[in-house]
Order: structure tokens, then C-alpha cells, then sequence
């Protein structure tokens, strides 16, 4: 049985956390929330650092805790990797002792990943002699992830580990969570409040509201459903999947086939066959009625509207079925009443512009 | 400057004092200060006003209840002769009782607050990683509250060696026995020899000054290294 499966009820003071969700017994499950909606209260649950009287946890059919019974295992006795906000490294240990702390403490059978390996994936060959008290902030937190990594987890947990890194350093650290996402056969639950990082890493989609999980999915559902609180975001986006399919050195474009259309965007750096994901921002896509002749936008899409919703009084939110993908596209209210618009209607969305997520 | 074979007794007396009680307040105050520096439970209080008593009380009433409690026909005194043990009080043993109780406070305080400043984040992170309570207690707060053992230790020592009242009430004035520094200078005060008074005032004014001067040193390097 390859599943998260999790139950935790607690109430703290005027806060109460009620959730209940299962998802992927591997892959990255994005816990996405507002401040202050229960995420890291959630996930210290799952930790064992907090304890929930009627708690249930079974990752991958291993039951840590089912209070229902009276099981309970301590968080030093939880396989897992955990990577706090604010790194937590050890500040009278050095890298190398960071390091090695859990893995040392982890019996050889169940480790997950060679030293080295952990080392080379985070890039911390030249840092192992360096105190952390003498690292940026990027390079802490992947100290922090390698550390977890090395625990010989059966579950990581990762709470919004780029909130407190500046965009320079975020932009320094994403590339070493793509090639995790690459490399690790075990589950990670990965809590943000920020939608590109969830709409870049995540493979299934939690979202979570004053401490209850209000829906679950594949991110290219859950972000694009309109009764959900994504889709009404500044930010909005949908995300398809898509393969890269050829490159047009004429004009420096590539071409990415997702199962909606194909998508031209200026050159990549990727080979053919290449997957990525792609994030289309509502405000980005238009309507039109019909084949749009004589415009500068190149990524025109036959789509179905499926549904309208009132965004603000002036804007309307509307989702769109592109072949088997879907879209989002944030119009005024006053265009919508122009073109007459309904659900089920055949239109065309033009797409302004796509941001690219290797 | 030279000593008697008397002061140089009470010399030694006073450092294997000191030396003994202080390696006892270390082992019983580390559990204590550890406790305090954790705990929410409401007996905390009670318990820090217990520790910190040593500090107002004046050195004659903990010794006179000392005496009363540790002598033959007293509580404890009885519990221990029935145990077998040799008479307390007017002993080296008897001494190290009241060094230990009357010092407590200078080595758990600086223990507690060392403690305390352990942040309870990096206790979970450790957690995290695989490491049972007693674990993340010797393989983090320990070695975090390092330059709070060093105060600790050195404050207790110090203020052992400075002890009179206590000792002098329930020690007596027994050369090799119970006769320390602080008594010996008392004793040369009395019969007017200020030459002796003065060389072991001397010393162990010296000695107080380098003491604290190591301290504050070595915590101000502990300071600026983890800054």
C-alpha cells in the first residue's frame, strides 16, 4: 500500500487543526497554505513533536502512531528528514558533523543515500570543514536538506525552507530540489506559501484553510478549480506538463508539446524529449471568439470554457479545457458581456506569455 | 613569605574542599539546572527559591541548622549513625555537606541559564535526527553550555574556598580536619599574629581576583566566538 495516510485533530488555544488527507506513498506532496493556516502545525504532528490524542500516520503501510491503540513512536524513533524554515544546524558542530549526526546514528541497512552522494546532490564538498555560523543562508539550508537526506528517511518533511532566503539564494537552491525531485524514491511533503515554488515541485497538491485540508490533487486540478482560493490568487496560474518537440534556430524559439496544443516560446536550453512544467498565468490568457488573423501572439489555443466565476466587480475568472489541459484566464466582466460568453462555449485563448519550470 | 606546617594544612584542606565540593555541586547541580531550565511544572518555583536561599541567608543560620540537623541526636545525624555512618558533624564529610548546600546556588544558576540559553529548536532538530532525550542532552545542551559549566565550576570553587561561617559552625577549628584558610586567618586575627593573617589574606585575595578575571575572560572569548 503506497500511501501517506494521515488523521491529526488538536486544539491550541483559539486555533484547532482537523486534518485528514491521503496522498502518494512517493513524489512531492505540496501543503500549501496561508500563514497561520495549520502547516507547520501539521507537520509537527506528523514529526511527533507535537502529540495529537486521536492521531493516525502510516507512511507506506509503517504505522507511527495510532492513538486509537495507544501506538505512539517518539519523534527520535520516526525515519524521516526534516528541514525547518530556519535550517537548525548545529552551531558548536561543523558541516561535516552537521552531517554525519543522524547518519551515524541511522543502522547501515537503513540508510538511504551514500555520504558522498548526499554531499555531491547539495554541492557541500568545499563547505564540510566550514562552521555554519560562517555559511549564507542558501548554503545552510542545504546543509539542512543533505542532513535530512542522510537520517535515512522514509518520509522528508520540508517546512517553506526558501521563506527566509532572498531571491538570489532561492534561485541558487532550486536547481539541487529538481534534482531530488529526480533522484528520490521516498515521499516529500513540501509546505509553502508560495505559489510558484508548490506550482514548480509539486507533483499532488494539498491545500489547506484554517486548519482543515479543503481539497487535494493533481496541482494542474486543484490550481485551476475555481471554487478553490488558487485560482483567485494575484498570482493565479495554471501548470501543464509538457515535453520539448523541436527548436527553430530561424528565429531563436523552442517548441513544447503539452496535451492542450504546442506552445512556442523563445529558445531553451534543453534537449528534445525534454519534460517540463509551464506555468501560464491567468492574467496572461485572453479570449477571442474566433481564429484570431493578423496578431502578434503566437500561442493560440482552441479551448472549451468550462466555467465563470466573479473575481473582483470588475473581473471575471474563467476556466478553460485545452485538449486534455487546463487554463485559467482572467477577463473584465465588461468583455465578458460583450462577447456574450458561456460555459460550453467553443473560444480561442491567446496566451500572452508562459513561464518555464525546468 | 613563608608558611607554618599549620597554614600550609589549612591551605591544602581548603583546595581538597573546594575541589571535592565542587565536583559534587557539577554531578547533583547538572540534573537540577537542567530541570529548571525545562520544566513548566509549578514546583519550579518553590525549588529556584530553595537554591538561591544560600545567597540572603547568612552563613550562621544554614550552619546552625546544619548542626542541629547533622549532629547525633538531629534528623539526618540519626538516619546516618543508624546507617552506620561515622559522626558528621565537626568532619571533613561533614564540611563537604555544608559546602555543598551553601554553594549550591553559584553552580546552579550559571548552569541554568546555560541551559536555558539552549535553544529548544535545535533540541527538536536533534530529535528529528534519530537522538533520544538523554542523547540530545549529552551531544547537544552539554557542549552548548559549555562556558556556563566553566562559570559554574569556577564560581563554586571560589566561593568554597571564601566559605567561614558555615565551617565554623559546624566544623569547629580541627587542624587537618575542619581548619580552612578562612578559619586559619580568624585564628591568627585572635592571637594578634597579623604577619600570618596577612600572607594568607593576601593569597587568597589573589587567588579570588584570578579567578573571576578567568572567568569573565574566557566567557567573553565564548562570546565573540559565537557571534
Amino acid at each position: 500500500m503506497s500511501t501517506l495516510n494521515v488523521r491529526f485533530a488538536l486544539a491550541r488555544d483559539a486555533f484547532r487543526l482537523d486534518a485528514q488527507f491521503e496522498a502518494p506513498g512517493r513524489g512531492v506532496t505540496a501543503l500549501f497554505g496561508q500563514s497561520g493556516s495549520g502547516k507547520t502545525t501539521l507537520l509537527r504532528c506528523i514529526a511527533g513533536l507535537e502529540r495529537a490524542p486521536g492521531g493516525l500516520l502510516a507512511i507506506n503501510g509503517e504505522v507511527w502512531q495510532d492513538e486509537s491503540r495507544g501506538h505512539f513512536l517518539p519523534t527520535h524513533k520516526r525515519p524521516l528528514g526534516y528541514v525547518f524554515q530556519d535550517a537548525r544546524l548545529f552551531p558548536h558542530l561543523s558541516v561535516q558533523r552537521n552531517l554525519e549526526f543522524g547518519w551515524k546514528r541511522t543502522p547501515a541497512p537503513q540508510r538511504q543515500v551514500a555520504f558522498e552522494q548526499a554531499v555531491g546532490w547539495m554541492g557541500l564538498e568545499k563547505l564540510l570543514a566550514r562552521s555554519p555560523q560562517h555559511l549564507s543562508g542558501g548554503e545552510k539550508q542545504r546543509v539542512a536538506i543533505a542532513r535530512a537526506l542522510l537520517n535515512g528517511p522514509r518520509l522528508l518533511i520540508m517546512d517553506e525552507p526558501l521563506a527566509a532566503l532572498d531571491a538570489a539564494a532561492k534561485a541558487e537552491i532550486l536547481p539541487y530540489f529538481d534534482r531530488l525531485h529526480e533522484e528520490l524514491a521516498i515521499p516529500l511533503i513540501y509546505v509553502s506559501h508560495a505559489l510558484e515554488e508548490v506550482t514548480r515541485l509539486a507533483d499532488h497538491l494539498l491545500l489547506m484553510e484554517a486548519g482543515r485540508i479543503i481539497a487535494t490533487g493533481k496541482p494542474a486540478e486543484v490550481l485551476t478549480r475555481l471554487d478553490l482560493p488558487l485560482s483567485h490568487l494575484d498570482d493565479a496560474a495554471a501548470a501543464v506538463d509538457a515535453v520539448v518537440a523541436g527548436h527553430d534556430e530561424e528565429f531563436g524559439l523552442s517548441y513544447l508539446d503539452f496535451p492542450g496544443g504546442r506552445i512556442a516560446t523563445p529558445r531553451q536550453p534543453f534537449a528534445i524529449g525534454h519534460a517540463v512544467r509551464v506555468r501560464i498565468l491567468a492574467k496572461d490568457v485572453s479570449l477571442t471568439l474566433d481564429v484570431p488573423k493578423r496578431t502578434s501572439i503566437l500561442n493560440v489555443f482552441p479551448a472549451r470554457l468550462s466555467e465563470i466565476v466573479e473575481h473582483n466587480p470588475a473581473q471575471l475568472l474563467v476556466s478553460l479545457t485545452v485538449g486534455d489541459a487546463r487554463l485559467l484566464a482572467r477577463i473584465t466582466r465588461k468583455s465578458a458581456k460583450l462577447l456574450e460568453l458561456q460555459p460550453g462555449m467553443e473560444v480561442y485563448a491567446q496566451v500572452k506569455g508562459v513561464v518555464l519550470m525546468p | 613569605m613563608t608558611f607554618s606546617p599549620a597554614d600550609l594544612d589549612a591551605f591544602w584542606l581548603t583546595l581538597r574542599l573546594a575541589g571535592v565540593t565542587t565536583l559534587l555541586l557539577l554531578l547533583l547541580g547538572t540534573p537540577v539546572a537542567w530541570w529548571l531550565a525545562r520544566t513548566e511544572c509549578r514546583v519550579k518555583t518553590m525549588v529556584e527559591a530553595v537554591v538561591a536561599l544560600p545567597l540572603v541567608l547568612p552563613p550562621t543560620v544554614l550552619g546552625f541548622y546544619l548542626l542541629v540537623a547533622l549532629g547525633k541526636d538531629g534528623p539526618l545525624g540519626r538516619l546516618w549513625h543508624a546507617l552506620g555512618g561515622e559522626p558528621l558533624v565537626f568532619t571533613f564529610a561533614g564540611l563537604v555537606i555544608g559546602s555543598v548546600i551553601y554553594t549550591l546556588p553559584f553552580v546552579v544558576q550559571p548552569l541554568q541559564n546555560a541551559f536555558q540559553a539552549v535553544h529548544e529548536n535545535l533540541l527538536e532538530a536533534a530529535a528529528t535526527l534519530r537522538a533520544s532525550p538523554m542523547d540530545r542532552f549529552f551531544s547537544i545542551a552539554l557542549p552548548l553550555a559549555r562556558p556556563g559549566f566553566l562559570t559554574a565550576a569556577t564560581l563554586g570553587f571560589a566561593h568554597t574556598v571564601g566559605e567561614f561561617g558555615v565551617v565554623l559552625m559546624i566544623g569547629g577549628n580541627i587542624p587537618g580536619q575542619t581548619k580552612v584558610t578562612s578559619i586559619a586567618i580568624y585564628d591568627h586575627v585572635q592571637s594578634l599574629e597579623y604577619h600570618d593573617a596577612h600572607v594568607l589574606s593576601a593569597i587568597l585575595l589573589t587567588f579570588a581576583f584570578v579567578v573571576l578575571f578567568i572567568v569573565y575572560a574566557v566567557n567573553r572569548s565564548f562570546r565573540l566566538q559565537s557571534t
